[in-house]
């Protein structure tokens, strides 16, 4: 499978988001990256952007719903979001979307900041397995891939990602 | 040996925290890590996060406390789990009931996790060996032994303040004997790395075996507090001296308590700690308590985020390993 260069799908994201924001006409709207790699996509596309507001980072992880079967990361860090989210136009970035669940998990966390005026999601990769009735706003690219395949991202200078398959071990 | 084993899974994760002895370097650090996370949600608008959902944590308190329980209750409570608090000394015991009798009773209710006080050490320990298996201990201070939580909440204190172990004086100045709480921070500060850790005190007040934990031991403050970083004075405790080891209090504090000239002995920069509650004009003055080198405040703010974090850890699911965590 040939895939195109990050920086390339990263320019595509950034008009797309750029022309959402003149329709919708949003003022000032702020950017939030989800740990780890949705942060180094959003840090991309906040420099493309030019917004002015400082990036915004949450980690989901204590809003997962597997909590009960896996327990807390112990890389967890600190949520950073050095703005008011009331009704703030906001936009969401994740690296990949798979089974909807951290952007779920993203949206409860979000919320319990305050309440947004909207949420944009931007993706850099939408992928196959979707378990959740969620949807992304603007993507990079489109995939369709195999339960038995993962994408590793690599960041976050250059941003570079492969297909690995996943081996039962 | 025992201690460790009963504390850790069979993966080496956190199960019950009932003293900082014996815990490794990683595992400290993972503690204060965590910590740091959770104190980002103080600037939620809703202070809460889903985690313990649907979980009930019993504060079972053998002997007085406030600051400590109330943190550990709204510890609990900003994991969104459900609290009660037992204090047991007026209830089931005074009416005869036996410790393993009070514990079977809360596991029929289906409780999740004990949160234990008791004025004799290796109380929690005993629970923690008698209790279900999915039920997690944690030691909220068992008579002179141990106090875990309060020692890491001393040592994310001084890690916010100073950001390493490794170079630091550390003065512990008081009543060694009697401190749990002294006892849980030298094991904590030496498995961190600290290389000077004094205690300061008369002595009466220090335990015989005081150097055999790796401390150096000073009778005279003005020496004790020579250059340190860091001092952590520990309250007095009258309730547990059964003779009379001190000749008053007022003599105390012209010889050990913490005053502005006393403080200037230390480095410039130094941070000055109580677990509380503080006797002022005991220990220390009222003017170096609430002082520009005091951090006493910011520790019982620190309570909240320290006892989240060894909650949401010791409630993680027995037996996961790290490699279904990356999954």
């Amino acid at each position: 499978m040939v895939l195109e260069a990050p920086n390339i799908l990263l320019a595509s994201m950034a008009s797309q988001l750029q022309e959402r924001i003149d329709s919708k006409q949003i003022n000032n709207p702020a950017m939030v990256g989800i740990h780890t790699g949705g942060v180094w996509v959003a840090s991309a596309l906040h420099q493309l952007l030019a917004i002015k507001e400082p990036l915004g980072t949450l980690d989901i992880s204590f809003y997962r719903d597997d909590f009960s079967r896996i327990g807390i990361s112990p890389e967890v860090k600190p949520s950073k979001l050095p703005f008011s989210i009331d009704d703030r136009h906001i936009i969401l970035v994740d690296d990949v979307l798979y089974t909807g669940r951290t952007i779920r998990a993203a949206l409860n966390e979000l919320f319990d900041y305050g309440r947004p005026a909207s949420i944009t999601l931007a993706t850099l990769i939408v992928r196959s397995g979707r378990e959740l009735p969620i949807s992304a706003d603007v993507t990079g690219t489109q995939l369709s891939l195999d339960s038995t395949q993962q994408i590793k991202l690599k960041g976050p200078e250059p941003l570079s990602f492969e297909i690995v398959e996943l081996t039962d071990s | 040996m025992k201690q460790q084993h009963l504390q850790l899974d069979h993966n080496k994760r956190l199960r019950h925290f009932l003293t900082t002895e014996g815990l490794k370097r990683d595992l400290l650090v993972e503690i204060l890590d965590t910590a740091e996370s959770f104190t980002s949600i103080t600037n939620q608008q809703i202070k809460k996060v889903p985690l313990l959902r649907g979980k009930t944590v019993v504060n079972l308190f053998f002997e007085a406390s406030t600051r400590t329980r109330t943190t550990f209750e709204l510890a609990a409570k900003r994991l969104s789990a459900d609290v009660l608090n037992i204090n047991v000394s007026a209830s089931a015991a005074s009416k005869g009931e036996t410790l393993l009798d009070t514990l079977r009773n809360l596991e029929a209710m289906h409780c999740d996790m004990f949160v234990v006080r008791h004025p004799n050490s290796g109380a929690a320990h005993f629970i923690a060996e008698h209790c279900a298996p999915h039920i997690s201990v944690l030691n909220a201070g068992d008579g002179r032994h141990a106090h875990p939580t309060q020692a890491m909440i001393d040592m994310f204190t001084i890690r916010r303040h100073k950001h390493e172990f490794h170079n630091l004086s550390v003065a512990i100045v008081g009543d060694i004997l009697h401190s749990r709480v002294a006892r849980s921070q030298i094991h904590a500060l030496s498995t961190l790395g600290v290389p000077d850790i004094r205690v300061i005190g008369p002595r009466t007040l220090i335990p015989a075996d005081a150097s055999t934990l790796g401390v150096h031991v000073y009778n005279d403050l003005d020496q004790g507090l020579d250059g340190v970083d860091v001092i952590i004075m520990l309250r007095l405790q009258r309730e547990r001296m059964s003779s009379a080891l001190l000749p008053s209090e007022h003599e105390y504090f012209r010889l050990y308590g913490l005053t502005k000239e006393k403080l200037a002995l230390a480095k410039a920069d130094v941070i000055v700690m109580h677990p509380g509650p503080i006797n002022r004009g005991v220990e220390m003055d009222s003017a170096v308590a609430d002082g520009e080198h005091s951090v006493i405040l910011q520790q019982v703010s620190h309570g909240i985020s320290i006892r989240m974090a060894v909650m949401s850890m010791t409630m993680s699911p027995k037996g996961t390993s790290q490699s279904e965590r990356d999954a």
